[in-house]
């Protein structure tokens, strides 16, 4: 029985070290769209082969229920891999949440299973898997509701917030100590679990939706940790790896993230994220702005050689893109040469709006970074800003007193014409007044995104003798 | 047993490090896809769920597990899938040399 067991065992030991070349493979293959695919395949047959191979595993007696879960699962993830590219930013949440609750659900059981006999390390990490693991299903459902705009997408915040966050979370870290210390303790399992759903919960009523991009990579990052810690704890070096690279993807981009909008790590870290407050609202003076029609704009637009538009959350809202695809063909069919330029925090998720433009088949290329195109401002004839705010307010460059003051911005403002499609002269997320609104090369083209960039559409291909 | 979870923490520093130079070098116009992706390669905590289940040493983690491979799975199915539809639909104006 031993050397049969043994054998079976360093099967299974071999697929999961192919199942994680696999995956390491995987994301290498993301690192540009040619090869991207090719990294979904090799994660699909990477994970395909850990299935399988676990199903090997010498201690399963029971089939009949694996399968009956593996196709109820099935059932629920296809749907919500056919979701709209738009829902995509609440449908990540969403299985950050779902991963963390099989997380703290394994988690859980193998507390059940195993105490009294947990040696400190190994509680240690346990306890560790179910606190991030609990927080994150919360905070993940939590960020899901805000994206869903199911729950109310303003920040929530209340006096001494941040000391109760802290608070709750510190019970939750005492606790796993004193398991550490007395494993025997049942009693306290529970608290470990429900105090950082609590938490969850709490640390993402403060957020508002401007801050997702860094929420979500956060809420990534944490279910990557809380993964890699039941990896330790169930013994499986694939998860243990497949862990970390997710932990280390999400922190990543947290911390693209918070550069992009000059936060420090620690800011978010610890909460006090979202709190931007319109402070810069006194001193309003009554400042004139220049307003266009949508014929007047088109003209602009035919004659220039060079265009440049900024995308932002507004045109995700207003479904605009397949117009401004419309905009771009019509553009590009005169002979203009149009790019956009994308804000890494532009839209609720990193790389938001690339995925939105990329539906509306318009090609990769000319989709442009922040740090690749703003040298190219001054040759712009026209920057045509779409249901973006912040990211082009160039007060963030020099106005000391503003809230944004030293986040990057586009440099619009340095372009020749400066057009903005704007539903009304409300400021923006944030509460930020824009100056850029007021520029003398600035033209406000009030409007609904789509319908704005479908009149102008119509005015160009009208104007094609 | 202290052994073994030495080697896992080499694992995870290694791991760590090898998630840091890669991912680095995502493209930023891939950085929702590579959420998506990175999710469902997280989602492979199904095989502890399905040993949980598989086992059944207790009626209680039987159920938990049972619920943890439900999880997991529909995030290896939808992560998987809402990927690859977001890479299909990333497409160069310079025409592809096949």
């Amino acid at each position: 029985m031993n050397t049969e067991f043994a054998g079976s065992q360093h099967i299974i030991e071999i697929i999961y070290l192919i199942a994680s070349v696999l995956f390491i493979l995987s994301l290498k293959w993301m690192s540009a769209p040619k090869t991207a695919r090719h990294g979904v395949w090799a994660g699909e047959i990477g994970m395909i082969l850990a299935i399988a191979g676990t199903l090997l595993h010498h201690g399963i007696v029971d089939y009949k229920w694996i399968f009956v879960a593996l196709a109820i699962g099935s059932g629920i993830g296809v749907p919500l891999g056919l979701v709209q590219m738009t829902a995509v930013p609440q449908r990540t949440a969403l299985s950050h949440a779902f991963g963390a609750f099989c997380v703290t659900l394994v988690g859980s059981a193998e507390f059940y299973l195993r105490t009294p006999d947990v040696p400190p390390f190994m509680m240690a990490v346990l306890c560790m898997e179910v606190i991030l693991g609990s927080l994150t299903f919360t905070g993940s459902l939590m960020a899901a509701g805000k994206l869903q705009e199911v729950l109310p997408q303003r920040p929530i915040t209340y006096k001494g917030q941040n000391l109760v966050n802290l608070g709750l979370l510190g019970v939750a870290i005492v606790a796993g100590i004193y398991l550490v210390l007395h494993p025997g303790a049942k009693q306290l399992f529970p608290v470990m679990v429900v105090i950082p759903l609590l938490f969850g919960i709490f640390m993402i009523m403060p957020i508002g939706g401007a801050d997702m991009p860094t929420v979500i990579s956060l809420l990534n990052s944490y279910a990557g940790l809380s993964a890699a810690a039941m990896g330790f704890v169930v013994g499986s070096k694939l998860l243990i790896i497949a862990g970390a690279l997710d932990g280390s993807s999400g922190f990543i981009l947290s911390v693209i993230m918070c550069k992009a909008m000059n936060r420090s790590f620690s800011n978010v870290m610890f909460g006090a994220f979202g709190q931007v407050q319109a402070s810069a609202a006194g001193g309003k003076e009554e400042r004139t702005v220049r307003s266009a029609t949508a014929e007047e704009a088109s003209g602009i637009l035919a004659a220039a050689n060079r265009v440049v538009i900024v995308p932002g959350y507004g045109m995700a809202v207003a479904q605009a893109q397949h117009k401004v695809r419309e905009l771009y063909d019509a553009l590009t069919k005169r002979g203009v040469d149009v790019r956009f330029a994308i804000h890494p925090v532009a839209g609720r998720m990193p790389g938001h709006m690339n995925v939105l433009l990329a539906e509306a088949d318009i090609p990769y290329d000319r989709l442009v970074e922040m740090d690749d195109i703003n040298g190219d401002f001054p040759q712009t004839d026209v920057a045509l800003i779409i249901g973006a705010n912040d990211v082009t307010n160039p007060a963030a460059r020099t106005d000391q007193s503003s809230p944004i003051f030293g986040m990057p911005i586009l440099d619009v403002d340095k372009a020749r014409t400066v057009m903005v499609i704007k539903r009304s002269m409300n400021p923006g997320f944030a509460g930020i007044d824009n100056p850029l609104y007021y520029l003398d090369r600035t033209l406000m083209l009030f409007g609904d995104a789509k319908s704005f960039v479908n009149s102008i559409v119509h005015e160009l291909s009208g104007n094609t003798h | 047993m202290g052994s073994a979870l030495i080697d896992g923490l080499f694992v995870f520093m290694l791991a760590g490090f090898i998630g840091f130079e890669v991912i680095k070098r995502v493209s930023p116009l891939l950085h929702t896809p590579l959420m998506s992706l990175t999710n469902a390669l997280d989602a492979i905590a199904v095989v502890g769920a399905i040993v949980l289940v598989g086992e059944h040493k207790s009626q209680l983690s039987f159920i938990l597990g049972f619920l943890a491979v439900v999880a997991a799975t529909s995030n290896v199915v939808g992560g998987f899938l809402i990927t690859d539809r977001m890479l299909k639909m990333f497409k160069s104006s310079r025409p592809a040399k096949s």
